[in-house]
């Protein structure tokens, strides 16, 4: 029982940790968060099950053109949702344009993909057993991500380009970075690790259109309580409520684990409405 | 006023007699728009006035629904009638607002639109989880009410009753001290707290009515349904009410009424498309906020689309202070800071500042850029809390990092960049300086009794003196964001002077100003000090500083390098070193 609970637990919250990720690269290239972190989350499943189980497609094509899938995605949202509304003096109007351009995609999925959880298939035809694939391909995914995201960003020149925008974009712009472009291909890449997410988590979650909202709230917990921008705290706050969660789906049963972590998720952030290894505000006056 | 309320008394008129041409369907559809309008009078003051993004506010509806049902049903206890149900579920939705609303005191815009998000989640989830009560995935039914309220058109005049009441309402809270102190919250918080709002006590306020008006809507709603199951609250009603807000623009009772009445009437002419309703939505959210962000109540602005004169010039009529300020008060004392320290990190932003501001005095505090001017003044008026020392109203010492306690020791102060509230009036940014001299409850605001009456007199009369003395009162009228960057400077004095004040601290004001503007905001200064304020005037300007001030105190780094006469400064010689040159 301990063993199924942490299984499910650290698998969960991999795919929880990956969409904090997701989120906080695109925070990181334009300072401001995405409603279609979620989005990118289901749409990695749903594509998935329409490249392989209903079109047939072998298991990598299928994974790079959901993986593709969610690049575009993520560049319609910088281009969309997200540019327009940098320029504009009101700082809150990326909360509304990402909400409706995620909105639309996930209307979108329900009426032509349907409104029921179709399946995923299984990626290796292996047998099912304790330390089943569908456990370990998100853990693997995030593996990849993150070590991935490393090696971007502490040791190539484009990595430090996305951090430097991110930092300060007028002495980057300064410095002669295309900052726009940077932008873009940060959502780019942010599209890719929401669609990887939902793709490597598809036998858990199955292709479901409601995974969005449900991801869009999960996936920003690790944010929230890891801190904005920060990725080791993303996966480590991810992975606590996937096991918290499990725990209690196990304990008290669905519906009361929902109110668990949603009840422990707003006490911590009252209390630390930075996070917990967030940074405070800057200077106001 | 005449012209404002037009158009409520024509949908008033229009809603009456609607019966007379609407069939028996449309009577449904409309009933369903004055309940979703009851909801979204309330939920306008959240996200259009206050500005907080509460998307899952549908779980009030739910709320509202669920308890008028039970209560009226007698699921938990003998069957109430159904005024008393609603009554009590209105009661309920105050509380479950404050709830979901408070975070928004602690959290950021996103993470508060994400909790609200996840509370809608969780109502409908324990609605279906608690079958004793809610009946779970069967549900439960609705109230019915008794005649003349049992039939189709009874229900309707019912409902629509409640929706006039509601526009009524919150169409007086946004005219009243509440509505424009709400705008400041949202779009210029700093100055806000200047002017003595407590964004907390005010935003409480809002929640327990929004949540009151939400959970009646709720019941109204459990009723028009007959019958209630927890997929009849989707996040789709949720996004409908909130983009009805957004479509009617922010501020305004007549866009986001408009807005509601809209959204809910379209999908019936557009048959075919109803699958795809909530689609076009989020379609039309996103063209609003790229394209429109006023809503329709931009497009209905006329007003503002007169052009403006090109050639205005700000001439101030100082004359007309003692009107304002009253006569000099002889027993004031002086404000003084005592070895105030503060320091970011390893910067000494002020290290050990000595100062005194004497009432009838003008005080300049110049000194290159990071020695510490405006963080002296922002030590001063609450915003940083110094790390030692302290500063003195009178003899006794200021609470530290208590900015809204600052208007009422009539400590006012402005801004280095102008915080305005762009999308109200000139007039109305200026009122809102003198929020804190209202009388008037939220609740008698509400149902504008004499008492709100008055104070909205007072605090417009008061208002036209201050633009009258700083030179603005033909712009009385104009949106604040159509001004020029140094009218809106001078509003912001006139905010200031709302308060009375016993001590004015100005933060660079003659930046951005022509070399006329300067003379005048000079002889401005001068009378508003004469007439008995104290004022600290941070500059750049040193021909201002020395021709105005009666004292001068020159920092560098952070500590005080010179203090004296303008005579003396110009000419001392460390200062001609650091800061003046020549």
């Amino acid at each position: 029982m301990v063993q199924s609970i942490v299984l499910s637990g650290v698998a969960v919250g991999c795919i929880y940790a990956l969409i904090g990720i997701t989120y906080n690269v695109m925070f990181s290239a334009s300072r401001v968060f995405s409603f279609t972190a979620g989005t990118l989350g289901m749409l990695g499943g749903v594509l998935g099950s329409l490249f392989m189980a209903r079109m047939g497609l072998p298991v990598l094509v299928g994974l790079i053109l959901a993986l593709a899938g969610g690049a575009l995605l993520g560049i319609a949202t910088e281009i969309v949702a997200v540019r327009p509304v940098l320029r504009s003096l009101d700082q809150h109007l990326y909360v509304l344009s990402t909400l409706a351009l995620a909105l639309m995609v996930q209307q979108f999925t329900a009426i032509e993909w349907g409104t029921d959880a179709r399946p995923f298939p299984r990626l290796f035809d292996v047998a099912s057993r304790n330390f089943d694939q569908r456990f370990w391909l998100p853990m693997l995914a995030c593996v990849v991500v993150i070590v991935g995201l490393e090696l971007l960003y502490r040791h190539s020149l484009v990595g430090r380009a996305f951090l430097a925008i991110a930092e300060d974009t007028y002495a980057a712009r300064a410095l002669g970075l295309p900052e726009r472009s940077l932008r873009m291909a940060s959502y780019a890449l942010a599209g890719i690790i929401g669609t990887l997410a939902g793709f490597a988590g598809g036998e858990l979650l199955l292709a479901f259109f409601g995974n969005a909202p449900m991801l869009t709230f999960y996936g920003f917990v690790p944010v929230a309580l890891g801190g904005m921008g920060n990725n080791r705290g993303a996966v480590i706050a991810g992975l606590l409520l996937g096991l918290f969660q499990q725990a209690a789906n196990f304990l008290v049963g669905g519906i009361f684990a929902s109110v668990a972590v949603f009840g422990v998720f707003i006490i911590v952030l009252l209390a630390r409405p930075e996070g917990l290894a967030g940074a405070a505000a800057q200077r106001r006056v | 006023m005449v012209g404002t309320a037009l158009p409520f008394l024509a949908l008033l008129l229009v809603g009456a007699a609607f019966p007379l041409f609407g069939g028996g369907y449309w009577g449904v559809i409309a009933t369903r728009a004055c309940v979703y309008w009851v909801l979204v009078s309330g939920l306008n003051l959240v996200v259009g006035f206050a500005g907080q993004i509460a998307i899952g506010w549908v779980a009030l509806l739910t709320l509202g629904a669920y308890a008028t049902s039970v209560l009226a049903a007698g699921n938990i206890m003998p069957p109430l009638p159904p005024y008393v149900a609603l009554a009590a579920a209105a009661a309920v939705g105050a509380v479950f607002g404050l709830i979901v609303g408070l975070p928004a005191l602690r959290l950021r815009t996103f993470y508060f639109a994400i909790t609200t998000l996840g509370f809608a989640t969780i109502v409908t989830q324990v609605a279906l989880a608690w079958q004793s009560v809610t009946g779970g995935g069967v549900g439960v039914p609705g109230p019915g009410f008794p005649p003349p309220f049992s039939s189709l058109w009874g229900f309707y005049y019912f409902c629509f009753g409640l929706a006039a009441l509601c526009t009524w309402m919150t169409a007086n809270i946004a005219a009243s001290r509440f509505g424009r102190a709400l705008a400041a919250i949202r779009d210029a918080e700093v100055a806000a707290e200047a002017s003595g709002i407590s964004k907390t006590a005010l935003l409480v306020s809002v929640f327990l009515f929004s949540g009151a008006v939400a959970a009646v809507a709720g019941g109204l709603f459990a009723s028009l349904q007959s019958y209630i199951t927890p997929d009849a609250f989707t996040l789709d009603l949720s996004v409908l009410f909130f983009i009805a807000i957004l479509i009617g623009g922010r501020g305004s009772i007549l866009g986001p009424l408009l807005g509601t009445v809209l959204l809910t009437v379209l999908p019936e002419f557009a048959a075919p498309l109803v699958a795809w309703s909530t689609f076009l939505y989020a379609v039309l959210l996103l063209v609003i906020v790229l394209a429109m962000p006023g809503g329709i109540a931009e497009i209905l602005d006329f007003k503002n689309r007169r052009p403006l004169a090109s050639d205005r010039a700000i001439i101030p009529r100082p004359e007309l202070l003692p009107q304002l300020l009253g006569a000099p008060n002889g027993a004031a004392g002086a404000l003084t800071l005592e070895q105030v320290a503060l320091s970011f990190g390893g910067v000494h932003a002020i290290d050990g500042l000595d100062l005194e501001i004497h009432p009838g005095q003008v005080h300049g505090l110049i000194g290159p850029n990071g020695s510490g001017k405006t963080t002296t003044l922002n030590v001063i008026s609450g915003y940083y809390a110094q790390q030692s020392g302290t500063v003195r109203l009178n003899g006794a010492a200021l609470p530290v990092f208590a900015r809204e306690r600052r208007a009422r020791m009539r400590i006012a102060r402005t801004f280095q960049t102008p915080r305005i509230v762009g999308s109200a009036s000139v007039l109305e940014n200026v009122m809102i300086g003198g929020t804190i001299d209202g009388q008037a409850t939220f609740v008698e605001s509400l149902l504008s009794l004499p008492r709100h009456r008055r104070d909205e007199l007072m605090l417009h009369d008061t208002a036209e003196l201050a633009l009258s003395i700083v030179g603005l009162a033909q712009l009385a009228p104009v949106r604040a964001d159509r001004l020029q960057h140094s009218e809106l400077r001078f509003t912001e004095i006139a905010r200031a002077l709302m308060l009375r004040p016993a001590f004015l601290l100005l933060d660079e004001p003659a930046a951005g100003l022509s070399a006329n503007e300067i003379t005048r905001l000079g002889a401005l200064v001068v009378a508003v000090a004469r007439a008995g304020t104290g004022v600290l005037l941070v500059e750049h300007h040193a021909d201002l500083i020395f021709e105005i001030c009666q004292h001068v105190t020159v920092l560098n780094l952070g500590k005080k390098l010179a203090a004296g006469t303008p005579a003396e400064i110009r000419s001392h010689r460390e200062v001609v070193n650091a800061y003046l040159g020549g």
